[in-house]
Formats: C-alpha cells, sequence, structure tokens
C-alpha cells in the first residue's frame, strides 16, 4: 500500500511535448514500473504524434478514453497552466499533479472554485510531485535516494523535501509515498489532507511533515493529529530567520501582518504533540529516536 | 509588486472610486504648483514611498497657505523617512503627493485579499480606520467585518448591505459604499492585485465616501498580462540587489548575518539559514539558485553576497537532484577562480554524482572545505566565519 498513486496507477503527461514535459517523463518512465505507468501525453493541436512510444493525444478526454489513464501530471507553462488543470478535472481524472511554477493566484481560485463539486485530487502547483518508491515515481524529484518502507512524507517544498527523503534513507527508513503539495498560496492538498491519508494507510507507520513560513495549514494540520491521528509524527519548519514581509521564494513563503511566522507554527504543532526538530540535519534521527 | 500612493489612487478613480484632487510631484516647485493649480485654502503634502506609518513618521503634512506647502514639500522632499515599516534604515522621499483638504466626519477601513484558508477573495471592512488593520485584528478581532467573494457570481449583495449597516452608513452613503466594494472587487480581479487597502476610507460631513489613502499590491506571478501595471514599477524602491538579482534568475534577500548562503530550491535555502543561527552565527542572505546553476549564475551568487562588507564566509548547500554535482562543481570552481574569492568556502553537495563533484572540488587546488551534511557545513562555516574575525 501507499498513498495517492501506486503501481497500477497510468498517468498522462499534459505538456507532453514541451522540453520540461520530455525530460522529466523520460526519466519518469524509467523510474520502477514506469514504462507501463506512462501511457499518453496531451498538447493540443500534436495529437498523433509520439514520445519516446508514448502516444500524444489533443485533449485529456481523448488521452483517457484511448489509455485509461487516472493520473495526470502538467509541465505547461504557468499563463496556461490553470486551463490544464481544468480539463484535466473535467475529464473526470481521478489525481492531478500540477509541477508548473509562477501560476497567477486568481487563476488558481477560479480553478479551486471549479473543482468545488467534483471529486478529482489536485497536488501543487509550484510542487515536486509525488512518489511511491519502488513503484511509481510522478514529478521532478531524483528516484534514487528513496527507499520503498513505512514511513509518509509532505512537504512544501522541493529540495528540502529530497534532504528529508536522503536523511531517511541514510538511517535505513524507507517511505511509503513522498507528497509534495507545493510552495504556493492557493493550491491543492494541503498538509491536513495528505495527513488524513497516512493516517488511513495501514502501510504507512510515521510521518514526516515539513513546511514553512506563510498561511496556517500546517497550524490546521496540527489540530487534526492532536485529535486524530493514530501514528508518531516529526515536524520541521523552515523560515525561523526569515525576516517578516518578505517573499522566501515561494510564493506561499510570507510572514504577512505578523501571521504565519515559523515560531508561531512550531508551538502549535508542539502543543498538539507533534515531535518537532528544530533541525533541519536532524528531521530523519528524530523520526528514528522517536520510533525506537 | 508595490506601487505608490498616487499611483493607486489613479487607478481607483480609473474605476470611478473618488479620491482627493491632487497630483504627483518630483520637486518642492512641482508642489507649489501642485497647490496653485488646486486652489482652495488646504492641501496634504504627503511622501510617496512603499512603506506605511508615513505620517507618524513626518511624512505627511497638511499645509493652511502656499508657503506652508512650500515648507513642508522641502521639508520632506529628500529626507530619509524612516517609519515602522521601513526599518531603521529608512528610505529617500523622490516623489510627493499634494492633495486638496478633505473634510472627514468618520475614518473607516476597507481592504481586500486573497483569503488562503478559503481560496477566495476576502473583502474586510472596519469602523476603525486610520490605524493599522493588524492592530484592529490583534486587540478588537470582533471589529473586523468580512465576505467573502465567490468566484462566478462576487459578493452577496446582503452581506454587503449587512457590513454597510454595520459600518454605521445610511441612506445614500450605503449605496455608495456597497458600490464601492463591488467596484474593489472588479479592479482586484481585473488587475490581478494581491492586496488593496483604502485605509482610512472617508466619510466626509455630506455623506461622501472617500479614499483617502490607498495601497496595492499586485501577483508578480500575472504581471505578464498587465503592462500598464508593470509600468507603474519605481525602480527607487527595490533593493538594487536583489534587481540584479532577479536579472540572472536568481531569487536573493540581504539579511544581517555573516555568512552568506547560496542554496537550490526555497525551501532548503531557508533551513540553510535556520541551521547557520541553530550553530551560533547569522545568514548574510537567502539566495535560490533555482534549478539550474550555471557558470554565469554562480559566478553572480558570488558577486552578490560578496557586495555584503559583513561577509565573513560563503556555505553552498546544493541536493542535486535533477541538477547534476559534477556540473555544480565546476561552476563552483570557475566562479571561485575568476573573482578570486578570499573568503571561506564550505560546500555540501549531495544527490547525483555527488562524489564526482566532491572529487573535483578537492581537486581543484582552490580551499574549499568540504562538509559532509548540513550539519557539518553550517559548524563548518560558521567556524571559519570566528576565525575570520
Amino acid at each position: 500500500m501507499s498513498i495517492l498513486i501506486d503501481k497500477n496507477t497510468r498517468v498522462l503527461t499534459q505538456g507532453i511535448t514541451g522540453k520540461t514535459g520530455q525530460f522529466h517523463t523520460h526519466h519518469s518512465a524509467a523510474y520502477a514500473n514506469g514504462k507501463q505507468a506512462y501511457v499518453a501525453g496531451v498538447t493540443p493541436g500534436k495529437g498523433g504524434e509520439e514520445f519516446e512510444g508514448i502516444p500524444v493525444f489533443n485533449t485529456v478526454v481523448e488521452a483517457k478514453q484511448e489509455t485509461g489513464a487516472n493520473v495526470s501530471v502538467i509541465y505547461v507553462p504557468p499563463a496556461f497552466a490553470a486551463a490544464a488543470i481544468d480539463e484535466a478535472v473535467d475529464a473526470g481524472i481521478e489525481l492531478v499533479i500540477c509541477i508548473t511554477e509562477g501560476i497567477p493566484v486568481l487563476d488558481m481560485v477560479r480553478t479551486r472554485y471549479k473543482m468545488k463539486n467534483s471529486s478529482t485530487l489536485l497536488i501543487g502547483p509550484n510542487c515536486p510531485g509525488v512518489i511511491t518508491p519502488d513503484e511509481i515515481k510522478i514529478g521532478i524529484m531524483p528516484g534514487h535516494i528513496h527507499k520503498k518502507g513505512s514511513i509518509g512524507v509532505v512537504s512544501r517544498s522541493g529540495t528540502l523535501t529530497y534532504e528529508a527523503v536522503d536523511q531517511l534513507t541514510r538511517l535505513g527508513l524507507g517511505q511509503s509515498s513522498c507528497i509534495g503539495i507545493g510552495g504556493d498560496p492557493v493550491n491543492g492538498m494541503k498538509h491536513l489532507d495528505v495527513m488524513k491519508q497516512f493516517n488511513d494507510d495501514p502501510e504507512t507507520e510515521a510521518v514526516v511533515m515539513v513546511g514553512e513560513i506563510g498561511g496556517s495549514d500546517e497550524e490546521e494540520c496540527a489540530v487534526w493529529v492532536k485529535e486524530n491521528m493514530s501514528k508518531p509524527v516529526v515536524g520541521f519548519i523552515a523560515g525561523i530567520t526569515a525576516p517578516a514581509g518578505k517573499r522566501m521564494g515561494h510564493a506561499g513563503a510570507i510572514i504577512s501582518g505578523g501571521k504565519g511566522t515559523a515560531a508561531e507554527k512550531i508551538q502549535v504543532m508542539e502543543e498538539c504533540g507533534i515531535t518537532v526538530t528544530k533541525n533541519p540535519a536532524e528531521m530523519g534521527s528524530t523520526l528514528k529516536k522517536l520510533l525506537s | 509588486m508595490n506601487i505608490h500612493e498616487y499611483q493607486a489612487k489613479a487607478l481607483l478613480a480609473e474605476y470611478k472610486i473618488p479620491v482627493p484632487a491632487g497630483s504627483a510631484c518630483m520637486s518642492p516647485d512641482d508642489c507649489v504648483a501642485a497647490a496653485k493649480k488646486l486652489g482652495g485654502g488646504l492641501w496634504v503634502v504627503k511622501a510617496q514611498i512603499h512603506a506605511g506609518g508615513r505620517g507618524k513618521a513626518g511624512g505627511v503634512k497638511v499645509a493652511s497657505s502656499i508657503e506652508e506647502v512650500s515648507q513642508y514639500a522641502n521639508n520632506i522632499h529628500g529626507m530619509n523617512l524612516v517609519s515602522k515599516q521601513t526599518g531603521p534604515e529608512g528610505r529617500i522621499v523622490k516623489r510627493l503627493l499634494v492633495e486638496e483638504g478633505i473634510d472627514i466626519a468618520r475614518e473607516l477601513y476597507a481592504g481586500m485579499l486573497v483569503d488562503r484558508s478559503r481560496q477566495q477573495i476576502a473583502l474586510l471592512a472596519s469602523t476603525e480606520g486610520g490605524t493599522e488593520i493588524e492592530e484592529v485584528a490583534a486587540a478588537t478581532p470582533e471589529k473586523i467585518l468580512t465576505a467573502y467573494a465567490d468566484s462566478e457570481s462576487g459578493f452577496d449583495q446582503t452581506e454587503l448591505a449587512s457590513i454597510a449597516d454595520k459600518l454605521g452608513l445610511v441612506a445614500q452613503t450605503k449605496i455608495q459604499a456597497i458600490e464601492l466594494f463591488n467596484t474593489l472587487l472588479k479592479l482586484f480581479i481585473e488587475k490581478d492585485a494581491s492586496l488593496v487597502e483604502i485605509n482610512p476610507l472617508v466619510i466626509t460631513p455630506a455623506g461622501g465616501i472617500i479614499a483617502l489613502d490607498a495601497k496595492m499590491n499586485f501577483d508578480d506571478n500575472a504581471l505578464y498580462r498587465h503592462p500598464e501595471i508593470s509600468d507603474l514599477n519605481d525602480p527607487d524602491e527595490q533593493d538594487a540587489d536583489e534587481i540584479e538579482a532577479a536579472k540572472h534568475d536568481l531569487s536573493y534577500i540581504p539579511l544581517d548575518g555573516n555568512i552568506g548562503c547560496m542554496v537550490n530550491g526555497a525551501g532548503l535555502a531557508m533551513a540553510t539559514m535556520d541551521i547557520i543561527k541553530l550553530y551560533g552565527s547569522e545568514p548574510a542572505n537567502f539566495l535560490d539558485v533555482g534549478g539550474g546553476a550555471s557558470v554565469e549564475k554562480v559566478t553572480s551568487a558570488f558577486q552578490l553576497m560578496l557586495k555584503n562588507p559583513h561577509i565573513k564566509a560563503i556555505l553552498v548547500n546544493i541536493f542535486g537532484g535533477i541538477m547534476r554535482c559534477d556540473i555544480i562543481a565546476e561552476g563552483l570552481i570557475t566562479a571561485a577562480r575568476d573573482i578570486h574569492l578570499s573568503i571561506p568556502l564550505v560546500v555540501r553537495l549531495e544527490g547525483t554524482n555527488a562524489e564526482q563533484g566532491k572529487k573535483l572540488l578537492a581537486d581543484s587546488g582552490l580551499s574549499i572545505i568540504a562538509a559532509n551534511d548540513m550539519a557539518d557545513a553550517a559548524k563548518k562555516a560558521v567556524e571559519a566565519a570566528g576565525e575570520m574575525g
């Protein structure tokens, strides 16, 4: 078991004829069961073409009908990415993973509004993607640092997630699934949504939750964890040294009006029983200690 | 992106939201001419900088004669305005706004932003205009009235009416306020704003509504479809180094510490800053090199960091995923040689081809301090900076 994706997942790449889409589809298809998993690509106007044996379609509906794809990954440029999400949602894709960084916030507000009555789940945008080690990789993360196991990882960051995963793998702690939910202020699944799935996943024994300054997702997740989580959770929040009012790289990583500080998040998480380390080099070892 | 008050007011006026008559001025002489042109017997001279708290800092003055306009304009123009929001270094005032004086009966607050949890545009309104809304929110949260916009139909009009009632507005003033809230939403959406604040929103003795102050921020990711907003950018208000960094596709924010850090990825960059502090020093900057670290990019990153006179050491922390560590090592070596780097350089490389990368660094003949992991890197950087005095 795992969450969101496994070896039976069938993936279509939106934006497969672009440089980024091709690069990452190539590497993802080369990981574990990727050859079977990557069944289709979509680029309007390029239907009938092929990329490394993967058929390209004009629309998501067509690609889904022809290949049975149930998950979409999006590498479409920011100006068109929200519309690409909308198309996948309208086509009834189960899970959409949007890698694209730089989508206008109000585009995402509209897209999330349209998704209100839909059962489609969204990961991202501005995220590294999702991986279930040794089964399937959908996104831009380096596959080789992962190891199959029972630790769930959820994070708003890219490379900081790799850092957490690498620490776990070196300590012999494999991962059930690793989810990068992205660094944008308006996104799909949040820490809380992913945490619920890890709680329900029999193969996940513990969770590493990586957050950062801005918003209140980590706090909302922590409150839920306190009441409902049956598994240990280790947390780290990046940005304790970040100045207020400055966007720290990610569009969503900003302390505004005194809200969304790391100190505030850490306090709530600790009050809710999450073991928080302030040392980003000790995310793995903190979990290992907690489990022993 | 932020814009000046006078630019925000021009946008409001474009949307038929009432603002005081006034004009933007680049010199005290301009101010005098503007005041004469406005006529009347009362003027306000306002410093135009991208920071709040201008009034308390002496950047806003009410003049009751042309001589006073001239005097205040001369005082304010060129002054280094230090307000709560500028930080201790302050901001030099280069632009002014001269406006007609307005009779004030009441001061309200109206603001609009994207509520991240609800993923909707939110209107915030309050009877407590003229003070910082964060203070109102902290002290008397019940005094902040909120309405959320539906992506298709906008605000619920009965909700707006109820907010107008709670603001104590009646008759024509109430109708005008509701119209203003709806118009603000239209502007917010059409211009891809991320924050609009009218504080104070003034009710005149005659029952009219006027935006006495205005602040607007826009979504950087949407500027590509708003050249008219991009044109309002004032480079004087941006840190020169941040502008230089943006040219090289680097995300850079200077800070007060003495250890420069260059990292790939925003989250890891923040975590690197945090671990430097944890091991006893302070980061000199936030710097995300992003997905590709070409020689050119690394060179500009080094040059930016070295502009900081307090810098004592540089910590490079790279987790190479798609980015190969051997390529990064080559970039680091070339850049360090080209700029004759003379302060300690601690490098931590992890991920794809990390071993080849480390070997390249070791064989380079440069005195690069290699680190095994993030903690080791932070320790070594703090030590090295300490030895530099």
